[in-house]
């Protein structure tokens, strides 16, 4: 086994065995989708209209409950510095962690999504754009995730900072995503908004594994 | 592999505190290096810096190997074999796990019998959160060996572990020593080896 999956299926095990950080975020994603109806009344015309923005946020913060421990709980009990000696490079190592925090949460986010777009009265169009704009989008969550989540992994209590970095970083896959599913709504092309969402993820996936790689060589040394 | 570790008029500052200066040293194969001071002396911080955790303000750590004579922090990690404070044990893992994570890791085998040289083969299957401090320490004593790097950076080797844990780390420095292997550590006790020592 290579050490990238050997780092991979053991984030995935962790994840499993934590007290299911999966599960809470999923309750979570479904709570806010559940609250959101009976905070806005029965007028399904509106609630089909709020459905794409309304799941894309609450898959964000869903997906965000958990990325404060991407790197810290490595950190903190000295496995990153064995890690970090081993012969996979630290932008691997982050990759994997990306990709394990991706499967452990923004996936099953995603599947469940068809499942709560029902509450929204959601057209079964509109409903797929939600489940294939989460499925492109949902990645980049993670990547960029990971980045806050190495900026913060010396702080005592990063995780409440990480939102105020990291959301605003997300803003672009919201509005692309959430845009797609609109589209579709409006019987609408949505491919070019699905495109940029796509190069966004893309680019994100691309990209973040050095910046936290940075992140984490400095937390290291401090 | 490297061979020999030579550092030069090292200087460490963390902050605006100069945490030591001017430390210089040689380790070769088969070779070992006491770190002792007080609390605070810098004796982490110079594993770390080692490690290539931590840069030097100051001063150079030259590493030898077959190819030359290299200072790349990275190209020597990759002969280190770390025993930190902290264990680095998933209490959700079972000691297997544990181990075959960190084998598979650094791409080596793993074999059962690293647990019976350190006295877990009973608890091989159990998941760390049931290990005592010194069970721990233990396993990441095995995962030392699972790793078959040739410098071993120790911080505080002997800690936690009772005496009959304390000798068994004595036996495997000694045997590392023997095999060509090279130990930095840091401590506060004799290594019970025949060894150099640095004072911070």
């Amino acid at each position: 086994m290579s050490p990238f999956v050997t780092l991979l299926s053991r984030d995935i095990r962790l994840a499993a065995r934590s007290g299911g950080s999966a599960a809470l975020a999923l309750s979570f994603f479904a709570l806010v989708a559940t609250l959101m109806p009976l905070g806005v009344g029965a007028d399904l015309h509106l609630l089909a209209r709020i459905a794409g923005g309304t799941l894309w946020v609450a898959a964000v913060l869903a997906a965000l409950l958990s990325l404060d421990r991407l790197f810290q709980g490595d950190f903190e009990d000295g496995s990153l510095d064995l890690i970090a000696l081993s012969p996979l490079p630290l932008e691997l190592t982050a990759l994997a962690k990306i990709t394990a925090h991706w499967l452990s949460t923004g996936l099953p986010l995603t599947l469940l999504s068809p499942l709560l777009a029902l509450l929204f009265n959601l057209p079964p169009p509109a409903t797929l754009m939600l489940f294939v704009s989460l499925l492109v989008g949902t990645p980049a969550v993670s990547a960029v995730g990971a980045i806050g989540a190495s900026l913060t992994l010396s702080l005592k209590r990063g995780g409440l900072i990480l939102p105020l970095i990291i959301l605003p970083l997300l803003s672009p896959a919201v509005i692309f995503g959430a845009g797609a599913v609109s589209l579709v709504l409006d019987q609408l092309g949505a491919q070019n908004a699905l495109g940029l969402l796509a190069a966004f993820a893309f680019a994100a996936v691309l990209l973040s594994p050095f910046a936290a790689a940075a992140s984490v060589r400095l937390n290291l040394g401090g | 592999m490297i061979s020999s570790l030579t550092a030069e008029n090292l200087v460490c500052v963390r902050g605006d505190r100069r945490v030591f200066e001017g430390v210089s040293f040689r380790v070769a194969c088969g070779q070992a290096l006491a770190v002792e001071g007080a609390n605070g002396a810098g004796k982490t911080s110079l594993l770390r810096m080692i490690a290539g955790f931590l840069a030097p303000a100051h001063g150079r750590l030259i590493a030898k190997t077959a190819q030359g004579e290299s200072d790349d922090s990275e190209e020597r990690g990759k002969s280190i074999g770390w025993l930190g404070h902290q264990d680095g044990i998933k209490p959700q893992l079972t000691v297997i796990e544990q181990l075959r994570f960190f084998a598979h890791l650094y791409g080596k085998p793993v074999e059962d019998a690293l647990l019976e040289q350190v006295g877990l083969a009973r608890q091989r299957d159990l998941p760390c959160r049931y290990l005592s401090a010194g069970q721990r320490r233990r396993l990441a004593l095995a995962r030392l060996l699972a790793g078959a790097r040739p410098l071993w950076l120790l911080d505080e080797p002997f800690a936690a572990l009772d005496t009959a844990g304390q000798a068994l780390v004595g036996q495997l420095m000694t045997r590392h020593c023997g095999m060509g292997g090279m130990i930095i550590a840091a401590t506060h006790d004799p290594l019970g080896l025949a060894n150099e020592s640095l004072k911070l």
